[in-house]
């Protein structure tokens, strides 16, 4: 609480300016937390659009329409090993930043190409997943209950998908431009929707995939 | 700027890290994936097993999954009780709100239109 009073006052003493209170860090947060908190607003909206895509789920698992249920198509041990993959890229993501804070540029780059990889790895097994359903004729358009699903687990699967190309482009900036201040910035953004994207991975194989094969 | 030789004068301390703590700093990541592993496997078995009573999974698994979620905000997006993350906290406090509101909301609508509205079958057979 009080650092909320702290940030209103310097806000009020800076003439109201928000733009005077991140750049005197004196007075008030760092431009460093002032941009990470509004990347958060961005990241708190977006597990609220997962929300309600888990909404439908959630309402529409019975609706199989005499279709395949969960416990006939989920196959544990792919999840499993999709779980791995995101669990330790996401801690690659953050070994990637302590390297980027540091300035170790082989520490970052190599952190950052295991990221990579083990993200990569966890899109082409959910792909090769998405297509064995298909072709077993379980597709989106088979019940209602596989359209929440594949409109839940692929838009987390774009997601990720959205967040290696980031990567890329972040290997790319530093390279570029190395480890300057604001890069470092958007290196932090970056590692906050990585680990952000392993959470809701956290509440899709718990509660979309487990309870989904669970015995009832 | 108090510090001329800086660049970038929006550098503020905690933004880099000393070579000297990266074994620390790497330290609380591999606390926190060991913290997830251990919770993930939990789930992992207890969904395939016989050990937990049958009606109460989704609810375990549910439990377990708030845990990691816990694990993973504190270890890997160090969403803490510190002063520098109190608008983080209240900002995130909000968004369960609207999270909880919409799924169990949606949850709790459905099941009772489901109860009250007759089924198809029937309804065919009473237009007959």
């Amino acid at each position: 609480m009080s650092a909320l009073a702290e940030n209103y006052q310097g806000a009020v003493a800076g003439g109201g300016h928000a733009q005077q209170l991140t750049e005197e860090p004196e007075h008030g947060p760092s431009k460093r937390i002032v941009v990470a908190y509004g990347f958060w607003i961005f990241l708190i909206s977006d597990i609220i659009l997962f929300a309600a895509l888990f909404a439908s789920y959630a309402v529409l698992t019975d609706a199989t329409a005499g279709g395949p249920r969960g416990r006939d198509l989920f196959e544990l041990p792919i999840v499993a090993f999709e779980t791995a993959c995101l669990l330790l890229s996401t801690v690659f993501c953050g070994i990637a930043g302590i390297g980027a804070q540091a300035r170790r540029k082989g520490m970052y780059y190599g952190a950052m190409a295991a990221t990579f990889v083990l993200g990569a790895t966890f899109v082409a097994i959910e792909l090769h997943e998405f297509a064995t359903m298909i072709e077993a004729g379980a597709g989106p358009s088979r019940s209602a209950f596989l359209s929440a699903f594949f409109a839940l687990i692929g838009c987390h699967g774009l997601h990720v998908s959205a967040g290696l190309l980031w990567l890329l482009t972040m290997m790319a900036q530093v390279y570029a431009k190395g480890f300057r201040a604001d890069i470092q910035r958007r290196l932090l953004c970056f590692a906050l929707f990585w680990h952000t994207l392993d959470i809701i991975w956290v509440a899709l194989f718990s509660l979309v995939y487990l309870v989904g094969v669970a015995p009832r | 700027m108090s510090n001329p030789h800086e660049s970038h004068g929006d550098v503020a301390p905690g933004d880099e890290i000393d070579p000297a703590e990266i074994p620390q700093a790497i330290g609380g990541y591999l606390i926190g994936l060991a913290l997830a592993t251990l919770l993930t496997c939990v789930s992992f078995y207890i969904a395939q097993s016989m050990l937990v009573w049958q009606p109460s999974i989704p609810i375990a698994l549910s439990v377990l999954a708030l845990a990691q979620m816990g694990v993973h905000l504190v270890f890997f997006l160090h969403i803490t009780s510190g002063p520098d993350s109190v608008n983080n906290v209240m900002a995130l406090a909000f968004g369960l709100l609207i999270v909880a509101l919409l799924v169990f909301g949606s949850l709790w609508i459905m099941t009772h239109l489901d109860h009250n509205v007759m089924p198809m079958e029937r309804m065919m057979q009473m237009q007959r």
